[in-house]
């Protein structure tokens, strides 16, 4: 019984957690309040016996994502005072409809009531998660070792500091000129919308 | 033994990237092309020993026993001819330009693309091989974060636009995916196909297993760019490097997304009156829309884009013919389509190089100067808009008759006036491209060099070879497709 | 058992739903380019709670927990890959608004 409350306590917190993140005017607000999310997530999954991906959920998930969004506000230009107070004026007025909109989706979903109506597969004999991974699920361990190695070159060619290449590049007929920002606009004529 | 398809371009990519950068530089195209030439000859001449038998040890070691079938023989076909022409272009089309400026440096930006294009060939691999949901999903998501990449790779500001819609839109469908993922993990506790298609027999009319397949199939419409999800897809094309666009369009977005729906369609959730329904629709209106889209573009590779959208029309709507001719036609024309669009994206990169724009407004008479990317185009243009003998005419006539044959008459008339609009279409470009009075300022044109017309004439030949040799691909290509159902 | 079983399945989706609502809610009107990328994570969390609701239910939690991990592993690269190419779009257009990105049209 004790399970059910906690359980729903932490699937109210949740959401709660989420709307703020969406709701709230400063972008920072925001990211730390993603991270609030995942480590509510993560008790979530402890409480559902899934300690090593809730470990994995609290460190990577609320931990190195948040300092990736972080790192990439701070990389960024704020806004202007007078920019920022616009910004706000009209994110109210289209964020003021969200918690209409989740009470409504709420009772919608709670008159139709979605319930289990499907016979559950047997129950898997107690297995050890590292068990799964490495003696069924190893191809999964290889797409692993592909997307880090995507994400590595990925970094490599976004983060390099490249000096702009447009002045460059060589202006010869035949070589490489791709179409600059400043003579877009004329490519862009008699184009229809 | 098929599971070496993805380890070997993966162990080639760990050794390229040991520190000997200075050789692995000049090194990683021809490592790539081999990886290709290694693969396109292990499915024409199928040695039994590979396909079949695995291995002991290998079994132990990577305990993954893929689903083989007619279908991913093909399909490996087209990724290592598309892989193939996409690392030549690369090689045309991406200059190092930081190397004189930096000896020591040793900047290195076309190795880093051909790394990340053998990425994505393997990530397609891998789709093609999967077997159960969850590693579908693992490789679609190398595949798409790898095309992300190669996207941006020139850094223009059009291509971070276009990158970040394709990742937005892509990783929606990949939430839709994996929400079905997880549903249908209720029904079956597991998630290989068989299982999975075995425990939806038994609860079919329910509402859980209902909602995962809608999710599965609208998560693979954006994936796959369908009329009303295009949205992202003339942008990422048009704004990717030329290389990229080759890829992208020839292959990525019809293996995750055409591909990935017949499988699934095929190996779990099987044809139904609504489904079929559903394909026929949205494949038709993919169809005429893309066609019509295509017919208002000035600029080269959107409307290729846009074209491409009309064309995978046509495989959705052949599938949703549900008979084993209609799939034929849709697997026949998805080789098809590799083929011959990845063709069209390489002569728009070789008209894109020479003469520095896309705007087909201030082209003219270029076939005068480049004549082999002319020719090479024509034999393209006339395959896509399904002018007889070429290989696009075939299929073509494959999905109208199976359309026709199931009682589907209105799509087949559809289906006709769609071939219609693109010959429209591309006769329009022609025209304004490469015939007529020469541009002013085309005066010194060139042809483009070697790097790019072997993969234009190669892929050209194909296009007439598979055309020509329809009686005998007949028993060998389409037959064979019946073992799927 | 199975009204147990029920009733924590029936809360889980509810919860599920209103928190991938909430998610795109913030995709499609977010104006800020860093913003939309949080939905996307907020979307993905909704995802894991479901992955998770379903291993618990069926007894599967073990494969349910291999399945969260792997897509712990991709979120983490493509969320890295989305900041760089926001990053990039910043430099160029030097906003992070996103009606800043109608460059491409037709």
């Amino acid at each position: 019984m004790t399970f059910g409350i906690v359980y729903i306590a932490l699937l109210m917190l949740l959401l709660l957690a989420g709307i703020w993140t969406v709701m709230t005017l400063n972008l920072l607000k925001s990211a730390i309040g993603l991270a609030i999310t995942s480590a509510i997530l993560s008790l979530l999954l402890f409480l559902m016996a899934a300690p090593l991906a809730g470990v994995f959920e609290l460190s990577v998930c609320a931990g190195l994502i948040t300092v990736v969004f972080i790192s990439a506000i701070s990389l960024t230009k704020p806004l202007t005072g007078t920019e920022a107070r616009a910004r706000d004026h009209s994110r109210v007025k289209r964020f003021i409809l969200l918690p209409v909109i989740i009470v409504a989706v709420a009772w919608g979903l709670y008159v139709m009531h979605p319930h289990l109506d499907l016979p559950l597969p047997a129950a898997d004999v107690e297995r050890d998660v590292r068990q799964v991974f490495w003696n069924i699920r190893r191809i999964d361990l290889v797409g692993q070792i592909l997307v880090i190695l995507a994400g590595v070159f990925g970094v490599v060619i976004l983060f390099k500091d490249h000096p702009d290449t447009k002045g460059e590049i060589p202006r010869t007929p035949d070589a490489g000129r791709r179409t600059t920002d400043k003579d877009r606009p004329d490519t862009k004529e008699g184009t229809p919308a | 033994m098929p599971v070496l398809l993805i380890i070997v371009p993966l162990l080639a990519l760990l050794v390229l990237n040991l520190p000997w950068m200075r050789l692995m530089n000049r090194l990683a195209l021809w490592v790539g092309l081999i990886l290709c030439l290694i693969q396109f000859f292990l499915v024409l001449h199928s040695p039994s020993f590979f396909w079949e038998a695995p291995p002991l040890w290998l079994g132990r070691l990577f305990l993954f026993a893929p689903s083989l079938d007619y279908l991913s023989l093909v399909m490996f076909l087209a990724i290592a001819i598309v892989g193939a022409s996409a690392l030549l272009v690369c090689r045309y089309s991406i200059h190092d330009l930081l190397e004189p400026v930096k000896p020591g440096a040793c900047s290195h930006k076309r190795f880093l693309v051909i790394n990340l294009l053998i990425l994505a060939l393997t990530g397609m691999n891998g789709v093609v091989l999967a077997n159960d949901l969850f590693s579908l999903y693992v490789f679609l998501e190398i595949t798409a974060v790898a095309s992300y990449i190669l996207i941006v790779a020139e850094k223009g500001r059009d291509a971070f636009e276009g990158a970040f819609k394709y990742l937005v839109m892509s990783a929606v469908a990949t939430a839709l995916i994996l929400a079905a993922i997880a549903l249908l993990m209720l029904t079956a506790g597991d998630l290989s196909y068989a299982n999975i298609k075995l425990a939806m027999s038994a609860s079919s009319d329910s509402h859980i297993v209902l909602a995962a397949v809608a999710m599965l199939v609208v998560g693979l419409f954006i994936k796959g760019g369908l009329i009303p999800f295009h949205g992202w897809l003339p942008d990422a094309y048009s704004a990717a490097p030329a290389a990229v666009s080759v890829l992208l369009a020839g292959i990525v977005t019809k293996t995750t997304g055409v591909y990935t729906l017949i499988r699934i369609v095929l190996s779990v959730i099987g044809f139904s009156d609504t489904l079929e329904n559903l394909l026929l629709l949205i494949g038709a209106a993919s169809m005429l829309v893309g066609a019509l889209a295509a017919l208002g573009q000035s600029d080269f590779k959107r409307m290729l884009a846009y074209s491409s959208i009309s064309q995978v029309g046509y495989m959705v709507l052949g599938l949703g013919a549900g008979t084993i001719l209609g799939l034929a036609g849709s697997i026949f024309h998805l080789f098809n389509h590799a083929i011959f669009k990845s063709l069209l994206f390489v002569n728009a990169a070789a008209v894109e190089q020479q003469t520095g724009t896309r705007d087909m407004n201030r082209m003219g008479g270029i076939a005068e100067k480049m004549p082999v990317t002319g020719c090479t185009s024509i034999i393209a243009f006339l395959s896509t808009a399904g002018i007889p003998p070429l290989a696009g005419f075939w299929s073509k006539l494959i999905i109208i008759v199976a359309l026709w044959q199931s009682g589907h008459i209105a799509y087949a008339v559809l289906a006709i006036l769609a071939s219609l609009l693109t010959l429209a279409y591309f006769l329009s470009m022609q025209r304004r491209v490469f015939f007529g009075k020469l541009a002013a300022g085309f005066e010194n044109l060139k042809e483009a060099n070697v790097w790019i017309l072997i993969p234009a004439c190669v892929l050209a030949a194909i296009t007439i070879g598979v055309g020509i040799g329809i009686p005998w691909l007949f028993e060998t290509f389409l037959l064979p497709i019946r073992s799927l159902l | 058992m199975m009204a147990y079983t029920q009733a924590l399945f029936s809360a889980g989706i509810i919860f599920t739903v209103l928190l991938a609502v909430a998610a795109l809610y913030c995709l499609l009107f977010s104006r800020n380019l860093i913003r939309i990328l949080i939905g996307l994570e907020l979307l993905t969390k909704s995802v894991t709670l479901l992955i998770a609701l379903a291993g618990h239910i069926t007894g599967h939690m073990a494969l349910a927990q291999t399945m969260i991990i792997t897509l712990i592993v991709i979120e983490v690269v493509v969320i890295a890959v989305a900041a760089g190419i926001v990053i990039g779009a910043q430099r160029h257009n030097q906003s992070l608004d996103v009606r800043m990105l109608r460059n491409l049209k037709g």
